[in-house]
């Protein structure tokens, strides 16, 4: 089974490589913010630009996750490939495993800029071991938007799928405190932060990196999140299947 | 002999159509059986049962001797994608090394790749194809995982006569090596030039299921073809045109056509009596079958 789960990988990860357009859009966008952003703004005080530097690299695994995967999801849906590869002999998991580790894949690489031009350009600062912890948070962090992903790409038709995920992404990355910190937020946006799962992933990583204490509302509402899209998606795909391969 | 796919009694329905009704159909090892009917006859409904794609309605539909949607039992069966979805960033040598990951046999690449003339693109990019060439490697997935059995819908259509020949050779090969083959096609030539055993469908049902001889036989009209200015009433005739100056009568008693034209004193030549193609024959039972309904 393993080397299936290896196959379709090696075969997303050269679709990604080959086509870089997803990958491009997911690293462009946090590299520019830190740039446009964080390095003017926050470049000298190493906490803030340390926690600013890990909301970045948040904004750029959702991105691959919310926008990436619903988008590439809902292409291949509408592709005759599809079918065919039904009919090889593999059950779903093989395909959803090298679809997933793909796109983490996806999220380091567009990790990195955002590191380089931290390190370059600002005082932000982390030990070996803390950057390791943080990645691993920012891979953590990312499940419940994975399935947000899979979840579009189950339900919408590939157009759809571009306009939905950009406004599902944007809110939600907007008041989980991603671009400003929350506690510079306007007092309702402070109240409703915590409830998005963008705040919980973010505390994830801001306290992997800098030892900070993580809110608790917004961990329990990560977990809370993650539940529910694995619902939602699992539902999608279920409900797909049946209407093409009853 | 052993049957490797089965439909028992299969219907399907989508919604009001009824796609497939109550067909029952045996292809055992060995076979090479040509699948002919008109678009919306139900032969990709039938394909897409075999190959664990859809589920019947009501009825059971076996592949080598288990549930074509078990993994398992379908690694004995090669199917072909169509060529327009391939993906186009992956190599050809990509895309068949990812195909024949999924088998625990795998047919050689290189040897693969040759036997559909295909030995000098491994490294080109599917995108950077031809439509000939895209058709001939989607053909050739089917074999990569040395299947017992290959379902090719459509296999040559759009090619060329030699792409298509190249095509037949690599069919027949595996055929001769004992594999079994399911085949669809709009090219009765093709169907005529590679099957035994055809197996025509329409309107969801199996209308007719023998050797192409009897297909033809079952008709039983042949085509009689003559070059002169008018004729007169001949008996017998079922249909009949005037192309480039020849006329061509079809009937099922041509002796008696013929001798009939012969006292009326008409003034004819170039007089010819064939059989009919496998195409003439499978309009003429489709067309009865809608006449009965």
């Amino acid at each position: 089974m393993s080397s299936l789960v290896l196959a379709h990988t090696r075969y997303q990860l050269l679709e990604q490589i080959r086509v870089p357009l997803g990958l491009v859009a997911s690293a462009f966008f946090p590299a520019a913010s830190m740039l446009a952003f964080v390095v003017p703004f926050a470049g000298d005080d190493p906490v803030g630009a340390t926690r600013a530097t890990g909301s970045m690299m948040m904004v750029g695994a959702m991105s691959a996750a919310v926008m990436g995967l619903s988008i590439s999801v809902a292409q291949d849906r509408e592709q005759p490939w599809n079918p065919y590869l039904r009919t090889l002999p593999a059950g779903p998991f093989p395909r959803f495993a090298g679809r997933i580790v793909t796109t983490m894949a996806v999220m380091l690489a567009a990790a990195v800029p955002v590191l380089v031009i931290a390190a370059l350009l600002t005082k932000a600062s982390v030990t070996a071991p803390r950057l390791a912890l943080g990645l691993a948070a920012l891979l953590a962090g990312s499940l419940p938007f994975m399935l947000i992903g899979l979840f579009l790409g189950f339900l919408l038709p590939s157009k759809a799928a571009i306009g939905v995920s950009q406004v599902v992404f944007f809110p939600i990355a907007i008041v989980g405190g991603l671009f400003i910190p929350p506690q510079v937020m306007p007092g309702f946006l402070q109240a409703l932060s915590p409830y998005v799962p963008s705040r919980g992933a973010a505390e994830l990583v801001w306290s992997a990196a800098t030892g900070s204490t993580p809110n608790a509302t917004g961990i329990v509402m990560l977990v809370v999140w993650t539940v529910a899209a694995a619902l939602a998606a699992g539902w999608a795909y279920r409900r797909d299947e049946g209407r093409r391969f009853s | 002999m052993t049957v490797l796919a089965r439909a028992a009694e299969v219907s399907r329905r989508y919604g009001d159509v009824l796609a497939l009704d109550r067909v029952s159909l045996d292809i055992r090892a060995g076979e090479l059986v040509g699948l002919l009917g008109p678009n919306g006859a139900g032969k990709s409904t039938l394909i897409n049962l075999f190959v664990g794609l859809r589920r019947p309605t009501s009825g059971t539909v076996e592949l080598l001797g288990g549930s074509p949607q078990d993994p398992l039992v379908r690694q004995g069966i090669g199917v072909t994608p169509q060529e327009t979805g391939l993906p186009e960033a992956l190599k050809v040598g990509e895309i068949v090394d990812f195909v024949s990951a999924h088998y625990p046999r795998r047919a050689d690449k290189g040897e693969l790749l040759e036997r559909f003339g295909l030995q000098d693109l491994a490294r080109r990019q599917i995108g950077g194809l031809s439509g000939g060439q895209r058709r001939r490697l989607a053909v050739a997935l089917a074999f990569a995982g040395e299947p017992r059995m290959v379902f090719l819908d459509e296999p040559t259509t759009g090619l060329d006569v030699e792409a298509r020949r190249a095509l037949w050779d690599g069919v027949r090969s595996f055929h001769e090596q004992g594999g079994t083959i399911l085949l669809t096609s709009h090219y009765l030539e093709e169907i005529e030039a590679l099957a035994q055993r055809v197996v025509v469908v329409g309107h969801g049902r199996v209308l007719a299921d023998d050797t192409v001889t009897a297909i033809r036989d079952v008709v039983g009209t042949r085509r009689v073809s003559l070059t002169a200015a008018e004729l007169p009433e001949l008996p017998g005739v079922l249909g009949s045109e005037r192309a480039d100056g020849r006329v061509h009568l079809l009937t099922a008693d041509p002796d008696r056509l013929v001798v009939e034209l012969v006292r009326s004193g008409t003034p004819f030549s170039g007089l010819e009596i064939r059989p009919t193609t496998l195409e003439e024959a499978f309009l003429a039972i489709t067309s009865k079958e809608t006449a009965d309904v």
